[in-house]
């Protein structure tokens, strides 16, 4: 059955390099889709593009052409509105034609302004509202520890996000039932819309939160994709607990107008700085 | 027509059974039956196994019973999550804080993502009784009913539970479930099958329509014995599938009695009272007389006299139907 399963894997990319490329790429996508689109979420989704394609380009088991193969990990994009990310990597990986991304938002479009499971391939589940996708991971954890599939559940958390109780709840329920097979990530980018998150509701000691609720905890710098790739790889051998890495990011990373600012959250990008950020990730 | 079918089912039954039983109960015993036929069933409960009994299969399938502790919003996603690998969750806690604390987790992620999940909900209405108006949930069906792919059903007794419950395993989509504390009387007998957007005609009658919801359809059933008694032939319908409504079964029933009361133990507005009145308002408007609690929260005391203080007796049934029909 393994064998089975290893022969249908789409193969990994391991090479640091392509990776730093590939969300290069995922960062011009965005900057493009918003610009056309006129509104969405500009900061966040800079900020865990690296991540995301850490995640399905090097880390998750899937098959790009098959995305309700049973045997693939999962990931829940619970921090919603970063949905142009997870559009711009699911369209390089051939979930859907890469055409589709100059439709964000607009009235007909498979790529609603949040994640909608029932317009989009590889996206698993509505969200968009904050603090649910770790509740929904941890059931989807249980399910495949019954299914007695290998399957792998990944999470991608906003910072401002865990301000939400329930975050917490699922915190303890993954802990409580020794979920191993969840791997949560924390955009910790350090900003949401009204400000710096230490001015609107501190999150600090945010590590020590998460290993006091049981977790496996990392920190990392999220734009490092080497050390992205070693953390998610010493995850894989924790048994009887669930992991959390904490990403540290920049707001906004790979266009210095947009750069740790909380006026970028969540709107597009003027004449001016679309321009700029164009200049900035290299277009040709 | 299925309304003949039902009809003539119910009036074919022998006398009623003197035994009561409690749909809370009946769907416990039901859930666990259910495990042994669906290894995908898993249950989940927020602290309150016992009082929703889910604790029968907690005790039999205990690998399939996950406790989620008092965190109502993580019940809900965690058994959303189940649904979406494949499982059939059944999640109970009380029916206040399944529809209201976990309103808009139901909403974003089992309504809004079409989940297969099934919310069965004990301590719906006054008569919860004693732990007074934080605990006597008196929304919770027009906040499911707003709900877009949400059914919403409540039973009027034991073998409904049952159907329904068995119902809801085989059906592929959300469902909410609202049962109760108090014993009822029984009104069916064990062939009845639940059919989804089917209401039951319990008693024929020309000159108005009585329509329940759960603990309510036993009140309506005595308030026509009661309007008999003065020569007024009532009908009574049960509407346990609150949504999808059997509204061909309530325009008919307006066209052929000309007037209709409707009695449910919830506020007035949003739930059956405002189901039957936007049917029949867009499509056959007749005298309608709406029996629930108005703009009010609950208060502790026994059942029976909270029915009484709060005018959801079958009294108050027959007194309603007394002015639709004056109306006519």
């Amino acid at each position: 059955m393994e064998n089975q399963v290893a022969a249908q894997l789409t193969l990994p990319i391991l090479d640091p390099g392509r990776l730093q490329e590939l969300a290069r790429q995922v960062r011009l996508d965005i900057v493009e889709m918003l610009y056309r689109s006129g509104s969405g979420h500009l900061g966040g989704s800079l900020s865990a593009a690296d991540l995301l394609v850490a995640l399905f380009f090097a880390e998750m088991r899937r098959q790009a052409d098959n995305p309700c193969w049973p045997h693939r990990d999962r990931f829940i994009l619970s921090k919603g509105h970063g949905a142009p990310a997870l559009y711009a990597v699911l369209s390089r990986l051939g979930y859907f034609p890469r055409e589709e991304l100059a439709t964000l938002r607009r009235f007909g479009s498979m790529l609603q302004g949040h994640p909608d499971s029932s317009c989009t391939p590889g996206v698993e589940i509505p969200t968009g509202s904050l603090g649910q996708g770790l509740s929904i991971a941890n059931g989807l954890a249980l399910a495949a520890r019954l299914n007695r599939l290998n399957s792998r559940i990944f999470v991608l958390l906003g910072d401002g996000e865990s301000q939400e109780g329930q975050i917490w709840e699922a915190a303890m329920s993954a802990a409580h039932y020794g979920l191993d097979n969840i791997m949560a990530i924390v955009d910790r980018n350090r900003l949401q819309i009204d400000g710096r998150t230490s001015e609107v509701m501190s999150l600090e000691p945010l590590a020590p939160k998460w290993q006091a609720f049981g977790w496996h905890t990392l920190e990392v710098d999220g734009h490092d994709i080497p050390q992205i790739l070693e953390a998610l790889k010493s995850c894989r051998g924790v048994t009887g607990k669930p992991s959390v890495i904490i990403a540290h990011t920049v707001k906004g990373k790979g266009v210095s107008v947009f750069e740790d600012k909380a006026k970028y959250h969540g709107v597009a990008p003027n004449d001016e700085e679309y321009q700029q950020a164009l200049k900035e990730l290299g277009a040709a | 027509m299925s309304l003949f079918f039902k009809v003539a089912k119910y009036l074919a039954r022998e006398k009623p059974l003197s035994a009561k039983e409690s749909t809370r109960v009946e769907y416990g015993k039901t859930l666990a039956k259910l495990g042994e036929e669906y290894p995908d069933i898993v249950v989940l409960d927020a602290d309150l196994s016992g009082s929703t009994q889910t604790k029968h299969f907690a005790q039999v399938f205990k690998d399939r019973f996950f406790n989620m502790g008092i965190a109502e919003q993580d019940l809900m996603g965690t058994a959303a999550g189940l649904a979406l690998g494949g499982k059939i969750p059944f999640a109970s806690t009380f029916a206040m804080f399944a529809t209201g604390r976990a309103w808009e987790q139901i909403r974003q992620t089992i309504a809004y993502g079409n989940l297969n999940v099934k919310i069965v909900a004990s301590h719906g209405g006054v008569t919860v009784g004693e732990d007074g108006g934080s605990h006597q949930a008196l929304e919770d069906l027009a906040l499911m009913r707003i709900l877009p792919n949400m059914v919403v059903l409540v039973p009027a007794d034991g073998p409904e539970t049952r159907a329904m419950t068995r119902w809801a395993a085989a059906y592929q989509g959300p469902v909410y479930m609202r049962t109760g504390r108090l014993a009822l009387p029984v009104i069916y007998d064990d062939s009845y099958r639940f059919e989804l957007g089917r209401g039951s005609v319990l008693r024929l009658g020309g000159d108005v329509t009585l329509m329940g919801l759960g603990v309510m359809v036993h009140a309506c059933l005595e308030a026509a014995d009661l309007l008999a008694g003065a020569g007024i032939a009532a009908r009574v319908v049960n509407l346990s599938c609150l949504k999808p409504l059997d509204w061909e079964l309530v325009v008919a029933c307006a066209r052929e009695t000309g007037a209709v009361v409707t009695a449910e133990e919830h506020m007035v507005a949003g739930a059956l009272g405002s189901a039957v009145s936007e049917i029949l308002s867009e499509h056959y408007p007749v005298p309608v007389k709406r029996i629930g609690l108005r703009d009010t929260f609950g208060i502790s005391g026994k059942p029976e006299l909270l029915l009484k203080h709060f005018g959801l007796t079958a009294a108050d049934v027959a007194a309603a139907a007394r002015q639709v029909i004056a109306r006519k």
